[in-house]
């Protein structure tokens, strides 16, 4: 414990601040002028500041977890992510193997909290999130094959120094490919709106987080806007160079462009079904992802 | 002013239950969030759960079966909130005054902050009343 790893921590808390970027996108492609810069900020204060209530019936530890569940590992993947990019942290072997399974514990932690709060809809909205699991773990494994197979690697510091010295993976046609399906299934992982099935609005209420107020709500929001800018630095890394490149405010101008992509793709589609959805990742993405994989090992 | 306080007033989420309206006061105020009103530039967004709210917007003239059911609603709500009547109906029965089926007004059965009259109001107007409301928390 010293003064470092409070700086690291700090900084690996406040990527969230790319996440206004979306909503303010957003409302411009509207033509609104849509919420002041600080409005994320605002809504978590208020929620720290409101009143907690615990339904009757939930499993009490169980619903006050969950949130904290998707918060550790959103943390410790993005500590690992931004000690890598930004200080050239050697990494560990296999971190690559650790952070895919650390993104999917965010999504876990929305379906015990749902299935904890004994909500009919909540219930609902969890099984829904478990059927899209399903469908896009598949081509996001498959996905995330192809830069470990071109740079032959499973560590990150390797992958980005290879991609450094070879040009990155996206430039070759497996690595454009797998980049397609990997900015899908993650657009589903963070549960954006073509994908959104697990809170959809108009159908559920608001799904697992039916029952959920005050700070704990605040926590599955904030987990929302970590991941909203841990994601893209990890598709970053894999396909991208990560932020290798000499000069920083090219590194960031990448940064923004695949937050803007998620943010287009998400104004631009209307909602699946969770049947569409799983048809489109198991039977489309996968399809595509196996594409980009074969390449990938002929050297393409 | 608390920093809790100052959070709040800057993003007031919007439950919106309808009474028995007859449909046109829940138009207009889904007219609020659309690109020329914009209501999102003060932080309002329509929220799908009662335990997300900050503001408890209801609308039509609380007939017999709803009664219980907004007893219901602002007990669940996490505390504190802020209920707007919006209409003539909900500020005072308005037209359906001495209908069989509407027996008491909003405030008779839980306590409400604004009052938004018009039938319907205009989005201008839904919008001042909110502001309203949030003054009125300071
Ligand atoms: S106030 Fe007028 S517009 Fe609104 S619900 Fe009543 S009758 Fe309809």
């Amino acid at each position: 414990m010293n003064f470092y790893f409070f700086r690291d921590f700090f900084f690996s808390c406040v990527w969230e601040v790319f996440y206004p970027l979306d909503r303010k996108v957003t409302a411009r492609i509207q033509y609104r002028v849509g919420p002041p810069w600080y409005q994320s900020f605002a809504d978590l204060l208020k929620l720290f500041g409101k009143e907690t209530l615990i339904p009757k019936n939930s499993s009490v530890t169980m619903f006050m977890l969950a949130p904290f569940l998707g918060m550790s590992a959103l943390l410790v993947s993005g500590f690992i992510l931004y000690k890598i990019n930004l200080f050239n942290m050697p990494g560990f072997l296999g971190d690559l193997i650790v952070m895919v399974y650390l993104f999917t514990i965010p999504s876990l932690s929305l379906i015990l909290g749902g299935f904890a709060s004994s909500n009919p809809l909540s219930s609902l909205g969890s099984s829904r999130e478990i059927k899209l699991l399903l469908g896009y773990e598949l081509p996001f494994m498959l996905a995330i094959l192809v830069p470990v197979i071109q740079t032959g690697s499973i560590r990150f510091s390797e992958i980005i120094q290879f991609q450094i010295e070879h040009g990155a993976v996206l430039y070759s046609i497996s690595g454009s490919l797998a980049f397609i399906a990997v900015l899908l299934s993650v657009q589903a992982k963070m549960g954006l709106v073509p994908f959104d099935v697990a809170e959809a609005e108009t159908e559920i209420l608001s799904g697992p987080l039916t029952e959920y107020s005050g700070p704990l709500l605040g926590i599955f929001k904030l987990n929302k806007m970590l991941m909203f800018s841990i994601l893209p630095l990890f598709v970053l890394s894999c396909f991208w160079g990560g932020f290798g490149n000499v000069n920083p405010l090219i590194n960031i101008l990448k940064f923004l462009t695949i937050v803007v992509i998620f943010t287009l793709i998400r104004n631009t589609n209307p909602r699946l079904r969770v049947d569409q959805a799983l048809r489109f990742f198991w039977f489309k993405l996968s399809v595509i992802s196996s594409i980009a994989v074969i390449l990938a090992l002929g050297g393409m | 002013m608390d920093l809790r306080l100052k959070a709040l007033t800057k993003s007031p989420w919007v439950f919106h239950i309808s009474t028995g309206s007859c449909n046109n006061c829940d138009i207009e105020l889904i007219d609020v969030l659309t690109p020329r009103y914009d209501a999102e530039r003060f932080g309002i967004v329509l929220v799908g759960s009662i335990k997300h709210a900050d503001v408890l917007m209801v609308t039509g003239s609380m007939n017999r079966k709803c009664i219980p059911l907004v007893k219901d609603l602002y007990q669940q709500a996490p505390k504190p909130i802020l209920v707007i009547a919006l209409g003539t109906c909900s500020c005072g029965r308005g037209i359906f005054r001495d209908s069989y089926n509407c027996p008491v007004n909003v405030d008779d059965v839980i306590p409400v902050d604004v009052y938004v009259p018009g039938c319907p109001p205009k989005p201008e107007a839904i919008i001042a009343g909110i502001v309203k409301g949030i003054e009125k928390l300071k």
